[in-house]
């Protein structure tokens, strides 16, 4: 059953061929419909995967050789591991409802067919990176998947804000590639091989510097792409895209691919414990520290946005603690409140005619209802409130951390982490319901605006109910009970995962579910104090020490840093290069230009034009080689 | 023997001659007509050398086909109005003619100094044997149609392409549609036609209102 | 055969000559063609003389093929001059240089 998996990424990659060939010119609008139904088939193909099983033991599904160049072979390749197959149906899933929202949130923008063009690209790329079964594929999709950003979140590239924004992705984004590029060449250079099976069973057999140092380099690579600290600058510009894209980004194909290539490469991270010990630590700081700016931000993507990142390090935190299926579990309900939260703030933003700030909302859940009650069980789910979908994951991501912590192998740091944890889901409950207070509840701020407001057409509201039901249900539904549900009891047929230290503790595991559940709450209870009740209220609450909502707000100054230091020393540099560049090296090419031309216009006038000077030559050609057969023969 | 020495001696002069005259006249007609005599001529030296077949198709082909081609591609372009011009390249004749001259001399020193014709050459096709078969042309279509079958069919091919070619080059592209008949008629008839179409429209309006 | 294979090859190689001759120094691009006509003349002798002396009918096979590809040649480049005729009016060789653009 597993001989049909390059159906997959080819239904995007078909919709991407025809809506880019045809789509400005004679679709139009049908881009949606293409682009959107090749998502579907995407998941479909995907869903008869699950269903059909795949081998755990060879998971290697070869489709063509590639390159081949003496020993140095690389296939376009898949691995099918239920790894791959609970990504995929998390992708294409996710994608396909953010497709169909799309249609609608796009309707009026002129340049639909482009948008729909890129948007299959992008789950294409994110498809074979996913499915990728070696090292040089991942990269090139990685990249891929890199460029795709780029188009999208610049897709409005009329605005400067937009084009910056684009840009500034990308070129963290090639920082942290830089470090994934130099781990995958380091592996090359060691093993041989880039296939991850051959990799892989050879680790055992080089030094844990060796491996820590790889692990590191491409774990850059991760928080490059997954916007952990100190690289997660471009994540919150990244709303500069539409509100789709930054939901695709969120949730499905972009962030979530530095979580899953740790996870994927987890028998090198594994070898030592430095290098759990890093990817935890940046993951659980990153979250602290992400969430601890959603508390100060008006802007409600940048929340949003704020919170991706914050939930993000607390996956790696969970992979830090060697509990992978953990990790991707999160992931997976995170997809869905993050993508529904996401789309629900379009519907917002589309309904306050691209107002973002909430200093403008405020009182609008009678108008909208049915965005309004997704919003809040999407945000209900993302502060981790028993029974949504991200209780069970948040709670045992924790725990995971904290059984991590208190073993005896060493990791003490992890107890810290666990704290740090257990404090970003104090600040995710009180930013999440801070901005659902702001935007749905109180008196309208700006009445203009609420007056105009309306709920967001079926094809945008559909998907927010499809995710809410995923965002209410799925947790519970596939993790339950916890460490034994149905998502790892599937994750566990990969080999070599393992359950996590400490998950059969049924009080230890059950009082720290009661912990988080109990963060969570007052969380929710602070900012209802603060923002609804006003007791204190929000100003006062600021007052108390300005210079730390400066902080927060400003976001910890890492843009001023990030601008003044690094891209200020850069462009001093930049200047003196190009004074060498402009001066010396474009006199010698200039030089090497003028010799060409000055040669060539001698050298032309032998191309007369006229016919006859060339039957000279080639008669003349003939009386040479007769001549020469007459005197040697 | 003494005649056939005494036909090449003709045939090779008139050929030499001709294909002079064919060069050196000023005007394209009396060039092909030169042609026309050499072509003949040498269609002689092919009954000479016992092809009497090759001579006939010679004849057709050149003279009846190729040559009144030219002539009346002559008669389509018009050329009296040049006549005054000069006929030769100033500059490149005097590079011609040292190239010709050298030309001439090699390969005619191939052709005198001893071609090779030994016995283990020759093939299957002595004279009596094509006096068995009945003539040459007889000989020819046995070797046509068996051992030259496919590059008989390429030059039918190449045959086809060219008419089509030609066609394609020769015609006037500003006639393009000589598919729709219509279009030949001048513009006066198709504003006529129109026209025609929009009274009956007018007068169609209102009767359906009505 | 009382005439040596050498007399018929040199009446080819004059013929051949000639035609080289006008093609190189003839402006004319009528002229110029009916030149290749005559080298091919020139050939189609030499083709058949061999042929008669080797005994062999491949001489005259090629004949017949280089009288298709006459044929074929004359035809199209004939055509060419007809859909030339439609933009200049002087057929003289060092004049139609425009291709070299």
């Amino acid at each position: 059953m597993t001989d049909f998996p390059w159906l997959i990424p080819l239904f995007p990659l078909v919709a991407f061929a025809i809506n880019g060939a045809f789509g400005p010119r004679y679709l139009k609008k049908a881009t949606g419909y293409i682009g959107s139904a090749s998502i579907l088939g995407a998941f479909a193909a995907t869903v008869a995967l699950w269903i059909g099983g795949v081998h755990s033991d060879t998971p290697d599904f070869t489709l063509y050789r590639w390159v081949s160049s003496g020993s140095f072979n690389i296939d376009i390749g898949f691995v099918l591991d239920p790894l791959t197959v609970v990504m995929l149906l998390v992708v294409t899933g996710v994608s396909f409802l953010v497709h169909v929202y799309s249609i609608g949130y796009m309707a009026h923008d002129e340049s639909f067919a482009r948008f729909f063009t890129w948007l299959p690209l992008f789950v294409f790329a994110m498809i074979m990176l996913v499915l990728s079964n070696n090292f040089l594929s991942l990269y090139v999709f990685w990249e891929l998947v890199g460029v795709c950003s780029y188009l999208l979140i610049g897709f409005w590239h009329q605005r400067k804000s937009a084009a910056d924004a684009a840009v500034k992705a990308f070129l963290v984004n090639r920082i942290g590639d830089f470090g994934f590029a130099i781990g995958i060449i380091l592996i090359f250079w060691n093993f041989g091989s880039l296939n991850y099976s051959d990799v892989f069973g050879s680790v055992s057999d080089h030094s844990t510097d060796l491996m820590l140092l790889i692990a590191l380099l491409l774990f850059i690579g991760a928080v490059g792409k997954s916007a952990q600290f100190p690289l997660h600058i471009w994540l919150p510009d990244a709303m500069e895209g539409p509100t789709p894209v930054s939901a695709l980004i969120h949730a499905a194909t972009m962030v979530t691919a530095g979580v899953y290539m740790v996870a994927r490469m987890r028998p090198i991270f594994e070898v030592s414990n430095e290098a759990l010990l890093v990817v935890g630590g940046i993951g659980a700081f990153t979250a602290l520290f992400a969430a601890s700016i959603g508390l100060a931000q008006t802007d409600i993507k940048r929340v949003l946005a704020y919170s991706t990142v914050s939930q993000l390090g607390l996956m790696f935190l969970a992979l830090g603690a060697g509990a992978y299926t953990v990790a991707i579990f999160h992931l997976a309900t995170h997809a869905f409140f993050k993508a529904l939260l996401f789309l629900g703030s379009g519907s917002v933003i589309h309904a306050m005619q691209n107002q973002q700030e909430m200093s403008e909302y405020g009182g609008l859940w009678r108008r909208m209802k049915w965005t309004y009650f997704t919003f809040l069980l999407g945000g209900l789910a993302l502060s981790g409130v028993f029974p949504l979908a991200g209780f069970w994951s948040k709670d045992e991501l924790l725990a995971s951390a904290f059984f991590k912590g208190v073993a005896d192998d060493g990791s003490w740091a992890f107890t810290v982490f666990w704290i740090m944890g257990l404090l970003a889901s104090l600040l995710t409950a009180v930013y999440t319901f801070r901005m659902i207070i702001l935007t749905f509840h109180g008196k309208p701020r700006n009445a203009e605006l609420h007056s105009h407001s309306h709920e967001s057409p079926i094809s945008m509201v559909a998907p927010l109910v499809v995710l809410a039901v995923g965002a209410v249900a799925l947790g519970g539904a596939v993790g339950f009970p916890p460490e034994h549900g149905f998502i790892h009891d599937y994750l566990y047929k990969v080999p070599g995962v393992y359950h996590f230290a400490g998950a059969g503790e049924i009080t230890a595991v059950i009082s720290l579910a009661i912990i988080s559940t109990a963060v969570a709450a007052f969380g929710i209870v602070t900012a209802y104090a603060v923002y609804s009740r006003r007791q204190p209220s929000p100003e006062a609450v600021a007052a108390v020490s300005p210079r730390l909502y400066a902080l927060l707000y400003r976001k910890y100054y890492v843009d001023e840093i990030v601008n003044y230091g690094i891209v200020g020393v850069t462009k001093g540099i930049g200047l003196i290069l190009w004074a060498i560049d402009a001066k010396i090296v474009d006199g010698i090419v200039n030089l090497i230009g003028w010799t060409v031309r000055a040669t060539s216009s001698l050298t032309r006038r032998v191309q007369t034009g006229q016919v006859q000077n060339y039957l000279f030559l080639i008669a003349a050609g003939a009386v040479v080689s007769v001549g020469a057969f007459v005197i040697f023969r | 023997m003494t005649d056939q020495i005494v036909a090449f001696t003709y045939l090779s002069i008139v050929a030499s001659v001709a294909g002079l005259a064919t060069i050196l006249v000023r005007s394209p007609v009396h060039s092909a007509l030169s042609l026309v005599v050499v072509v003949f001529h040498v269609a002689g030296m092919f009954v000479l050398l016992g092809n009497g077949f090759l001579a006939a198709v010679q004849v057709i082909v050149y003279a009846g086909a190729i040559v009144v081609l030219f002539l009346f591609t002559m008669m389509l372009l018009d050329l009296r109005r040049h006549e005054t011009e000069r006929t030769v390249h100033r500059r490149q004749i005097w590079l011609a003619i040292p190239i010709a001259v050298l030309l001439f001399a090699e390969v005619a020193w191939i052709a005198i100094s001893k071609p090779e014709t030994s016995e283990n050459l020759k093939g299957a096709f002595p004279p009596q044997t094509i006096d068995e078969l009945g003539g040459s042309a007889q000989a020819l279509a046995t070797v046509m149609f068996t051992d030259y079958l496919l590059p008989f069919e390429v030059a039918s091919v190449l045959l086809l392409a060219a008419a089509i070619g030609a066609m394609v080059l020769a015609r006037n592209p500003d006639e393009e549609s000589l598919a729709s008949p219509p279009d030949m008629i001048e513009d006066a008839a198709g504003t006529d036609e129109s026209s025609e179409q929009s009274e009956r429209e007018l007068s169609e309006t209102p009767a359906t209102h009505g | 055969m009382s005439i040596p294979l050498n007399a018929y090859l040199l009446v080819g190689a004059i013929l051949f000559s000639l035609g080289t001759l006008g093609v190189l120094m003839r402006r004319s691009v009528l002229i110029v063609f009916i030149s290749i006509e005559l080298m091919l003349q020139g050939v189609n002798l030499t083709f058949a003389a061999y042929g008669a002396f080797l005994e062999d009918m491949a001489g005259s096979m090629f004949v017949v093929i280089s009288l298709t590809v006459a044929a074929a040649e004359a035809a199209v480049g004939l055509a060419i001059l007809v859909a030339l005729g439609r933009r200049v009016t002087e057929f003289y060789v060092d004049r139609l240089d425009t291709l070299r653009w």
